[in-house]
This record gives C-alpha cells, structure tokens and sequence, in this order.
C-alpha cells in the first residue's frame, strides 16, 4: 500500500540543539498512529515540520494531496497554508482558538481556504449561495461533532474539553484527509479522556481520515493507536504496535529513567 | 421560540436603524440647503472633516483594528488623493497660475475629471502604491512594520516635495475648487461604512480577524497571511486616498507638510477612542474628536481662568490631545466600543451599565481604604 505521508531523514537544529534528528516516518491510509516520548523529546517540532511551520535543517517530508490512492509529493519548505490546502490540518498543543470569535465564526473560518468568491463577489453578496452553503456546512459540523449547544458563545467562554473539541471541529472544516493532533488530551481527566479516545475514533471513520496524534495518555495511546514512534532527545529509539511498544526495553528505559511527565 | 424572540430583536435594531439612518440624511439634507439656523458655513466645513475623518478612521480600523497589522503610513496615502484629485479637477487656467514659478508639466496640466472619478482615481492610485510597498513591508511584524510603513508616508512626502513640475513643492496647491460639500462627504462616508459592515461579516472579514487573534491558527487553517494582510493594507489604502482628495476640496489648499506622518496619530486617536474593530465605534470617535478637536481652538489662542493667565501657545490644543491619547491607552484601552458594534439595546442598557460601573467603582474604593 501506498502512504499519505512520509518524511525521510528529517532533522531540525535550532543554534546548537538538535530537537529532531534524523526522523523517517511513514502513515498509511485510515491508520492512527502515536508519537510519544518524554517532554522536550522533539514531538512537537515534528509537526513543526511536518505541517510547514519550520523548514527543517535535513531531510525531506512527502504528503499525498488526495488522500488514499493519492501520488506522494514533496513539501518540504512549503508553506503552512499551502500545505493545509492540500489537506493536512492540524490541532495545536496550547489550544489556538480564534479567541475573540464564537464557535461558529471558528467553524466558518476554517472553511474560507475553500472560498471560490473573490472578496468583491463576496462583500457585494454576488457570492451569497457559497456564503449560505459554508453557514449550512457550519451547522452540520457543529451537530456532528455535539456542539451545536454551544453555536453562538464566545470561543473562550467554553470549558476546557469542549474547547479541545472545538479545535479538532476547526481542523475538520478545511476538509483534511491527514489530521494532526498534539496532546488533545492534554488537562483531562480520565473521565473526559475515555469520551476523547472514542471521539478521536468516531471522526476518523466518519471523516475516512488519517490521524497522527502526539500524546501522553498511555490508555489513550494503546487503546486506538494502530501503530506508535517513541521519541527521545529527538531521536526515534523505537517503533512499532503498542504490543511491540509496551515490551520495548529501550522505551521503558526512556520512560522510567528520564522524567515522566506523563 | 427562542429564535422568534431573536429575530424580532433584530427587526427592531434594524428598523430603529434605518429610522436614525433617514432622519440623520435628512439634517444633512437641510443643513446643505442652509435650512438649518445652527448650522452655518463653519459648521458645514467642520462637519465635512467629521465626514472625512470617519472615512480615514474606517481606513485606519481596517487595518490596525480588524486585522491586527499596526501600520502608520495613512498620511502617504491621503496626500496621494489628495493631490491627484485637486490635479483633476483644477481648470488648466488655474493651475497655470497656481504653478508661477515653475511651470507645470504640459501633460498634468491638461489633465481634467469630474470630481467622482478624481476621487476614484485617488483611491485607486493609492491602492496601486499600496500594492508594491505592500511587498516589502507586509513581511514584517509589529513594531518594525509601523516603522516602515512610517517610512513610506515619509518618503512620499518627500517625492511630493521635490517634484515641483507635479506638485508645486513646498508651495503646494491653492484655489482647488470647493466642489467637496455635505453631500459628497457624508455620502463618501455612508459607502465606506457600508462597505466596511459587509466586508468585515464576509468570510474575507472573518479571514482579517482570524490573523488579528492568531497568526500561527490562521496559516493552519490555509489562510495566505500575505495574500490576506496585503488586501486590507490595499483596501485601506484605497479609503486613506479618497478621504485625502476629499480633504483636498473641503480645505482648498494643500502642501506636502499637511502630510507629516504625525496625521497618522490624529487618525488612531480615532479608532483608539472609538474601539479597535468596532465600525461604529470609529464613526462615533471621529465626530466627538473632529468638533472637540475645533472647539478646543480658544486652547491655542490664549485664555485667562481666573487668576491663571496662558498666553497665546500654538500647538497647546494638540498636547492636550496627546495626553487624552496617552489616557484612553493607560486607562479606557476599550475606547467607546471595544471591538463590539453600536446596539439600541446596548443604547437602553447603557443608564443602568453605567450605574453598575459606578457602583463598583466606589465599592473598590472602599475595600481598599478598609
Ligand atoms: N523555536 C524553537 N527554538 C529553539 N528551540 C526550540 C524551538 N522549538 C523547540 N525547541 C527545542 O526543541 C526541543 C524539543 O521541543 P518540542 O518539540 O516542543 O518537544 P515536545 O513537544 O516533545 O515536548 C526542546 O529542547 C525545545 O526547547
Ligand atoms: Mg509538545
């Protein structure tokens, strides 16, 4: 089978830190596949360079525009927004909700890099149909994913999960194939972690994604991670099924040597 | 049920509105015919800038207030309107005369428009200009794109000041004819506000306030941060030049110190004042401003407060508003609106909100002398 995403050698030095080295990882269609590793370990930088907000150093990342069945491209040392439109979207580890607009507005502001309407067309109202139609998709996302309650308050006045929530409901509405999900379980707790891992798992079928999720929460990881990379000083020290994981002597080196912040 | 009472709400807003709306055209109407006592030849022009500053103040919103960009340079592009509309819609007679010490280029002196598409072309003109400074300045952030922008009004100062074939130099330009009246001004506004209510609750306005909150989100979500930032800098732009050539015509003469980058500050005062992304908030900031602004003269003038005499100080009026500007930011950094609209019902609620604030004011200051 062919993979929507691969990055080959892939390094980044920030001065002299290398905060990822040498990284060559490979996702296949409908697969959720984990990034762990202790805190500082590279993970987030990956998505940094995975979704174009760094450059890397080294290396090369290869996406596949449509999807499964799709041709693998190079993109690396394309820009974030570009990359977005070809269909990987991306949640952020410190929630980044468009903190002055409400629940739709986000919602409607993920769905304007599809916008056909020049901005005459659309402030004129000649455009009006594509407006109705996002405001119609908007709706229909909001009641998809349980938030149309929440429709028209004020993106921060939402308690935290709903927020996480909302986040991955914004990635949605640019339409993705590959999602990218960093620490969404981050500050929950237990109770509303089981609610995200079968959430996570609702959208990836519903929405026939890829998901590549970076997270702390070992039930969460084991539980719907098809496959995992573990992450240690940048470096990727193991690979594989969380079975092949759990029984890895290096990650568990990794895990109880270094620092748990897990 | 719920939405029933909402969508009666918003008739209600919306009927009050275009009810004011009317009234409000119909004073302008008479005041124009001198129907109005009150209002004179001096109130007209005063009125005029209140006009023009609402639509420089729009122009200045746009980009500082909706998308977040802080850039400076309104006074390079107001000079460009205003130049090419007075340019335009002198007689060639006129300009011969104007331009006694050098004459002016055989081909500027020809030129001839009716006043709108003056106007337009200014606008225009502009937003090409702004077009390709738009380049090298869009790239930068914050502070350092105030900066440059600054710089850009600065240098077209500069151009104006020493193309004295096109632009008379120093001397500038005198006898622009007065075709600029309530009419022009506050229907140039009217557009501009109406343009900037639907343009801010398009997906393109909902684009301009995603990068105003978050850079980073709004490049995830696809939005071109370029592309993007470099359409309301032109919009901007296209405003700050039709205000200017409307400026032109109410004022009647011009030269390129009118358009030292220290205007740029007169107009955030505005959209200070007003709220940082509120429409009507600018609207509202730029009349108090505008005739506060004209009646504070007897500042400059010199005045005697009982035992205290101040003798005659020119500039006095403009320090006073430097330190309001440095207040509302220290203090009122909400300005009148904050990012929110002007509401009848948050006109109703506005005794009893007032009260609250009040109460809690005093309150506070008794817990903390307890
Ligand atoms: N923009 C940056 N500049 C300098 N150093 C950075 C930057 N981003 C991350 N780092 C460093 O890279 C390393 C990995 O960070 P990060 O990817 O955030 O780790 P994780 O997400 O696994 O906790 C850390 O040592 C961090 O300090
Ligand atoms: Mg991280």
């Amino acid at each position: 089978m062919q993979p929507v995403l691969r990055t080959e050698h892939v390094t980044m030095r920030f001065g002299g830190v290398m905060a990822v080295g040498d990284l060559n990882i490979e996702l296949f269609p409908h697969e959720i596949v984990a990034i762990i590793g202790p805190n500082g370990a590279g993970k987030t930088t990956a998505f940094n360079l995975i979704t174009g907000v760094y450059v890397p150093t080294e290396g090369k990342v290869f996406f596949a525009p449509g999807g499964e069945g799709g041709k693998l491209v190079d993109i690396t040392g394309k820009k974030a927004d570009a990359i977005t439109r070809m269909g990987m979207a991306r949640t952020f580890q410190n929630i980044r909700l468009f903190k002055s607009q409400t629940v739709y507005e986000n919602i409607l502001i993920g769905q304007h890099l599809h916008v056909k309407a020049g901005l005459f067309a659309s402030v004129s109202g000649i455009a009006r149909k594509e407006e109705q139609e996002m405001r119609r998709r908007a709706d229909e996302l909001l009641e998809l994913l349980g938030l149309s309650r929440v429709r028209d308050e004020l993106c921060t006045s939402l308690p935290y999960g709903l927020q996480r929530r909302l986040e991955i409901a914004r990635a949605l509405a640019t339409n993705p194939t590959l999602l990218l999900l960093d620490e969404p379980a981050a500050g929950m707790n237990p109770q509303e972690t089981v609610e995200l891992t079968a959430f996570i798992h609702d959208v990836k079928e519903q929405f026939n994604l890829t998901v590549l999720m970076i997270e702390h929460h070992m039930d969460l990881v084991m539980d719907i991670s098809d496959r995992i990379y573990v992450l240690d000083f940048g470096q990727t020290i193991a690979a594989g099924t969380p079975a092949e994981i759990q029984n890895n002597d290096r990650v568990i080196e990794a895990y109880l040597g270094g620092n748990t912040d897990a | 049920m719920k939405n029933e009472i909402k969508g009666a709400r918003e008739k209600r807003e919306f009927v009050l509105s275009v009810i004011s709306l009317l009234l409000m055209a119909a004073l302008v109407a008479m005041a124009q015919f001198d129907l109005l006592p009150i209002v004179g030849k001096y109130e007209k022009q005063v009125l005029n800038l209140c006009a023009i500053y609402t639509i420089l103040g729009l122009s200045m919103n746009l980009v500082n207030g909706f998308t977040g960009l802080f850039s400076l340079g309104q006074a390079g592009f107001m000079a460009i309107g205003a130049y090419t509309t007075s340019l335009l819609i002198m007689a060639p007679e006129t300009k011969d005369r104007v331009f006694y010490l050098e004459p002016i280029h055989p081909f500027v002196g020809a030129l001839q428009a009716p006043f709108w598409v003056a106007l337009l072309l200014s606008g225009l003109l502009a937003a090409v200009v702004a077009f390709f400074i738009g380049f090298p300045v869009l790239r930068l952030r914050g502070d350092y794109l105030a900066i440059a922008t600054l710089g850009f009004a600065e240098i077209i100062r500069i151009i104006f000041l020493n193309t004295q074939t096109v632009t008379n130099g120093s001397m500038g330009i005198k006898a622009i004819p007065p075709t600029a009246n309530l009419f022009w001004c506050f229907g140039a506004a009217a557009l501009m506000v109406l343009f900037m209510l639907r343009l801010i609750h398009s997906t393109y306005g909902r684009a301009f306030k995603a990068i105003r909150d978050d850079e980073i989100a709004a490049e995830a979500m696809g939005i071109n941060l370029f592309r993007h930032k470099m359409y309301a800098f032109i919009l901007s732009a296209f405003m700050a030049g039709v205000g200017g050539g409307l400026m032109a015509s109410v004022v009647s003469a011009i030269t390129p110190n009118l358009f030292r980058f220290t205007l740029a500050y007169d107009i955030l005062l505005i959209v200070v004042l007003g709220g940082m992304g509120s429409i009507t908030g600018t609207v509202v900031a730029a009349f108090v401003i505008t005739i506060a602004k004209e009646w504070l003269r007897w500042l400059d003038a010199g005045f005697t407060a009982g035992p205290l005499k101040v003798p005659e100080i020119p500039g006095l009026r403009m320090v006073v508003f430097s330190v309001l500007l440095m207040c509302i930011i220290l203090f009122y950094r909400q300005g009148f609106f904050g990012s929110k609209e002007f509401s009848w019902k948050g006109l109703a609620a506005l005794p009893k909100n007032l009260g609250i604030k009040i109460r809690r004011l005093f309150s506070r200051d008794k817990k903390e002398a307890a």
